[in-house]
């Protein structure tokens, strides 16, 4: 978690100039960072690349890693360096607007229910309950009998999926945020409460949020890639890691890399989003400076 | 603490209506006529209409909501649309192969987090602690059917060590070594799956315990530092891992979805996936009423456990 804070002194200081250190100290947190960057780019720029990920090649099967082919081959002859950074895609893509879709949500739910407290708050607090009382895998499994398959419907069902705890987070932050004098003030001069939720309030729970949606993605890329690998995700001739993953299955004997490779990939990406959420909390909460964390 | 737990109790009830609302509206939402549990493909028509109405199924959508309701109660959970088999009977197979399965990799993995996160937490910041969180960390990463999935490629293909399908070897089902033989590889994978979490939450509660001003006192008074630890602190970061027991208690049913479908493992995870690949609706339907109550049912267990080991809590949340 904190692997440098040896030398951490609590000092007093902006945001900005405590993330700037943490990143400066924390060479976990430098991985991340620059991981997160280069597989994000690669994502982006890989169609540029004049290798095609579908290209077949029947005398090619199963082959493994070699300097023609750095991921060796699959079933079908394809390059599988080139279909491992083609599932990135998919899956960062399936992780990020996942994200959106709980943080769209979830800060909704979450400043309604902070914010005109009463009945609202009761009724919204239930629901997520309730919501949060069911495994995840069966809310998305039953999900997914009642939805037909496909990319939105799999970002949705994720994203859905996600939000309960977001709602939760924000609406402590807005009890507290509601109590400040400003917005006394804001309230007592009879701003408009919309005006206020969203030119007061939500400013204030912003940090909350950029720590929340970091974690987020890493959770949406895992619960991605399970339902992908259960035969629920993503489905040919589209991949992603977990889709990867469900293939070799069948090939684990004759070509464990095809299994080894996407799972390292995940647990990379999953890893550097989590660590990355735990830095930025310096700058969401900066009484957690580095190794100061509250429990 | 009487009155907080009838009061908590009263609680519940209602969540668990709202959630058995939720399960009969999906029910309801879902391309699927309940029609075709009780009916063959030779029937006719007529034939059909009155099974229909012998089942009630013109009635309003409230009115079945609460028959459905009753029989759920009465433990009748319907039947199964592909077998046509009472479900009842099948979970009464399933559970205790999943508990089998799940409780003592828990108990493992809840055992082994006590200890290393009371290790890592008292050296904070030093090598043993670095190790232990930096490997958790890596763990809440690791997807639990690609370790698995290795797991069965080095010990299964590579040493064929052990064998990885299901849980008894044909015609040695009452064997005890063939079924632990079967039994290490989920079991591993299991434990290894829960345990980044709790060590990591046992850490943090035995930082936040270490802070505290007895702590000084002891140290003040020459108590070694085991003495303190295992004496002092380990008792109070006990009591709020009670409250995780009582919230493990769902475990029992679903915590081993993943891994029961790899392993092939006869568990309700995996009659779980299967129903839901053959759209067999009223089988899931009854495993997300039955996964929801236990929630329910571990939380409160888990509040009124908490208001029991530790009276000072009135009312806890």
């Amino acid at each position: 978690m904190n692997s440098s804070n040896t030398k951490a002194k609590a000092k007093p200081g902006r945001r900005i100039e405590n993330l700037i250190w943490e990143f400066k100290n924390n060479k976990q947190a430098i991985f991340s960072l620059v991981y997160i960057s280069v597989i994000l780019l690669i994502s982006i720029f890989v169609v540029f690349s004049p290798n095609d990920p579908n290209a077949i090649d029947v005398t090619g099967k199963l082959k493994p890693p070699s300097s023609l082919h750095w991921f060796g081959t699959d079933d079908m002859g394809r390059d599988y360096f080139m279909r491992v950074l083609y599932g990135g895609r998919v899956s960062l893509l399936v992780g990020i607007l996942a994200m959106f879709t709980s943080i769209f949500i979830g800060v909704g739910a979450g400043m309604a229910s902070g914010y005109f407290g009463g009945i609202i708050d009761t009724v919204l607090m239930r629901f997520v309950d309730v919501l949060s009382s069911i495994p995840w895998i069966i809310m998305v499994m039953v999900i997914s009998m009642v939805f037909k398959k496909g990319l939105i419907s799999l970002i949705l069902v994720i994203g859905v999926l996600g939000w309960m705890e977001i709602a939760r987070l924000i609406r402590s932050e807005v009890l507290s945020v509601k109590e400040r004098d400003y917005i006394k003030y804001a309230v007592f001069i009879g701003v408009n409460p919309w005006r206020i939720m969203f030119t007061h309030i939500l400013p204030a729970v912003f940090p909350t949020v950029i720590t929340a949606s970091t974690a987020s993605i890493a959770s949406a890329i895992m619960v991605e890639s399970a339902l992908s690998f259960l035969g629920k995700g993503v489905s040919a001739p589209m991949s992603s890691w977990g889709s990867l993953l469900q293939s070799s299955q069948k090939f684990l004997q004759k070509a464990p890399y095809m299994a080894i490779i996407p799972g390292v990939f995940i647990i990379l990406t999953v890893f550097s989003f989590n660590k990355l959420g735990e830095v930025v909390r310096v700058f969401a909460e900066p009484r957690v400076i580095s190794g100061e964390e509250d429990v | 603490m009487l009155r907080y737990i009838v009061k908590r109790i009263l609680q519940a009830v209602p969540l668990m209506l709202l959630i058995t609302i939720i399960c009969f509206a999906l029910i309801n939402l879902a391309p699927y006529d309940a029609i075709d549990a009780l009916t063959t493909p030779d029937m006719t028509q007529v034939e059909i209409d009155a099974i229909r109405q012998e089942y009630g199924l013109n009635d309003p959508v409230p009115v079945q909501y609460i028959r459905w309701l009753k029989n759920i109660c009465r433990g009748e959970f319907g039947y199964s649309l592909l077998s046509h088999t009472k479900i009842k009977y099948d979970l009464m197979v399933r559970i205790p192969a999943t508990i089998k399965l799940i409780l003592p990799s828990y108990l493992t993995a809840y055992t082994l987090a006590i200890i290393l996160g009371l290790i890592a937490g008292s050296c904070r910041n030093r090598w043993q602690d670095k190790l232990i969180d930096g490997m958790c960390s890596v763990g809440l990463a690791v997807p639990t059917f690609w370790f698995a999935m290795i797991m069965m490629y080095i010990l299964g293909y590579k040493l064929k060590l052990l064998p990885f399908i299901g849980m008894h070897t044909i015609g040695k089902e009452n064997s005890f070594t063939d079924y632990i033989r079967h039994f290490i590889m989920p079991y591993t994978v299991l434990v290894i799956s829960f345990l980044p979490d709790l060590t990591r939450y046992v850490r943090a509660l035995a930082i936040s315990q270490l802070k505290e001003d007895y702590v000084l006192v002891q140290r003040a008074f020459g108590a070694s530092k085991y003495e303190i630890l295992f004496k002092h602190v380990a008792r109070n970061v006990l009591l709020p891992l009670v409250t995780k027991l009582g919230m493990a208690l769902p475990m029992l049913v679903t915590g081993a979805v993943i891994t029961e479908s790899i392993f092939s493992w006869p568990g309700i995870g995996q009659y779980f996936l299967k129903s839901v690949d053959a759209l067999d609706y009223p089988i899931v339907m009854d495993i997300l009423v039955l996964s929801g109550s236990l929630v329910i049912i571990g939380n409160l267990l888990s509040d009124i456990l908490y208001c029991i080991v530790d009276p000072r809590i009135k009312e806890p949340g």
